[in-house]
């Protein structure tokens, strides 16, 4: 049984009208924007499950929306967010997808970025605005996006993790939580790392110049 | 010591124990986690309350119109007419003000979960009315907060605050038990009569489904809301009278979790049953051109 922080039952502060269809959507593209390093030009975002049969009716459409052009679940801006998006000349699609998904609150976010880089993101809403995000570009993994979380993407190959989490234990970085996620042997890889207090831009740098088997790094 | 708790014994023991009330040792439980301050603590709690206070004042000054156009404006009604009211000016303007923030959240407007956002009017409406009424300040209103925080913790911890597992009963129930017995502490009542103030409102509606016509948070959650307020109050004033539960709340909490599980699921949040199911609710639906009911 959980531990429950007065803030799970007094909170969280949100648009309405439900914490999973609702909130729940606009912290998942959240993820994604951040993810797609805070500018997203165009997305392409795909609805599942209940989120695709009362999605409408809820909002989810506008919260992810909200989400992909940086609002947080909070923002007043959130039901206007489909004509701020072309106000800001973000090309977004919406698609409401019958396909059968394992979790009924599913999206499927397509962002690209100013440079062009391609991101995708999968991920569910699980209850009281909290989501779980699923798939990262093809990569099955887990993550709740509830701690300060580092998104490494890398070869699979002895010595990354110790150099990663080496150079966390440098900066006095706690780790809470960590997984590694991989295609197969020796393939490209995911390290989700969930930490204490957020990871700062300089040790970004460090995990990426130290080791010249990491292609990718991340915070959310 | 530790103060933590999972039942209402637990923490009606703790409050006997230091001579506190429920929200002091709510606060001293939260404290002990480490996540935050004293500080910080207390500026998130004042940011709930201000934006729940928000909420009331947007919901009953515009007409809300909701996202399906099926509901808004019944918040402004109750309150023009509450002094002409059979169940008294202040228990109708609580009920006013739930259905204000109900009708925020179904405008997209900005709410507090409180613990759900389908059951977030109950707090604020009742807590924030009798406030005018009674002159309490934003100190004993943040401190009420986590007094109704701890019994929503307590029924979380052993049965559920959501609709899709609980039914109706775990949402503007709970909200109902959490606002009474915040109630009774701002009222001066002891945290023994604030739990069965907790325990009365839980079981007078216990067995309320969830049956959201066309899947949304509208009909009859805005009611329910007016309903949930008129049940904290009363709770509250039979527990500050000297009532108390014939059964006690942790078993009122695990009585309210079986019956949430011998409800079948058409009654939990899939908007198959109940209202629901009527002709007209599936009417609405195919009005609106939404699918029809959803897959579990």
């Amino acid at each position: 049984m959980q531990n429950f922080s007065v803030f799970d039952i007094i909170g969280p502060r949100m648009i309405g009208p439900s914490s999973s269809h609702t909130a729940g959507a606009a912290r998942l593209a959240h993820v994604a924007w951040k993810l797609a390093g805070g500018d997203v030009k165009r997305a392409e975002l795909t609805l599942y499950g209940s989120f695709a049969e009362t999605g409408r009716g809820h909002g989810t459409d506008k919260a992810l929306v909200a989400g992909i052009l940086g609002m947080e679940p909070d923002d007043e801006n959130l039901r206007v967010s489909i004509e701020l998006a072309k106000e800001r000349g973000v090309d977004v699609r919406i698609i409401f997808s019958d396909e059968p998904v394992e979790q009924p609150n599913t999206a499927r976010i397509k962002t690209v970025n100013s440079k062009g880089e391609v991101s995708e993101l999968v991920g569910a809403s699980v209850g009281g605005g909290n989501i779980l995000v699923t798939e990262l570009n093809g990569m099955k993994l887990k993550f709740t996006g509830e701690y300060p979380t580092l998104v490494i993407r890398h070869h699979d190959v002895p010595g990354v993790i110790n150099n990663v989490t080496g150079i966390l234990a440098k900066e006095q970085i706690n780790v809470a939580f960590m997984r590694v996620f991989r295609h197969a042997r020796r393939q490209d890889a995911y390290m989700i790392i969930e930490t204490d207090t957020p990871v700062p831009q300089r040790t970004k740098d460090l995990i990426n110049d130290w080791c010249s088997e990491i292609t990718e790094v991340k915070t959310l | 010591m530790s103060y933590e708790f999972r039942t209402g014994e637990e923490l009606l023991a703790l409050c006997k124990q230091e001579n506190l009330p429920i929200s002091a040792v709510m606060l001293k439980s939260e404290l002990e986690r480490e996540e935050h301050d004293a500080e910080t603590l207390h500026e998130e709690m004042r940011k709930n309350l201000l934006t729940m206070r928000h909420s009331v004042l947007i919901g009953l000054r515009d007409t809300q119109v909701t996202v399906s156009g099926l509901m808004g404006g019944d918040a402004e009604l109750l309150y023009a007419y509450a002094d002409k009211a059979l169940c008294g000016s202040r228990t109708s303007r609580a009920a006013a003000a739930s259905m204000a923030v109900l009708e925020v959240n179904a405008s997209m407007g900005k709410i507090v979960a409180a613990p759900t956002a389908g059951a977030s009017g109950v707090l604020p409406g009742t807590l924030l009315t009798c406030a005018e009424d009674f002159s309490w300040d934003d100190e004993m209103l943040i401190n009420a907060l986590y007094t109704a925080g701890a019994i929503g913790a307590i029924i979380a911890t052993n049965a559920s605050i959501s609709g899709a597992s609980g039914g109706c009963q775990a949402e503007t129930g709970s909200a109902a038990a959490m606002a009474a017995a915040a109630l009774v502490e701002l009222s001066g009542g002891t945290p023994e009569a604030a739990i069965h103030a907790a325990a009365i409102a839980l079981k007078n509606v216990m067995g309320l489904v969830c049956d959201p016509v066309a899947g949304l948070v509208e009909c009859p959650c805005i009611k329910r809301n007016a309903i949930g307020a008129a049940n904290a109050l009363l709770s509250a004033d039979l527990a500050l009278a000297g009532i108390r539960s014939v059964i006690p709340f942790d078993e009122v909490v695990i009585a309210m979790k079986n019956v949430g599980r011998l409800m079948n699921s058409d009654l939990r949040e899939t908007a198959r049953g109940g209202l629901a199911a009527t002709p007209t609710a599936k009417a609405l639906r195919k009005k609106l051109g939404l699918h029809g009911a959803e897959q579990e």
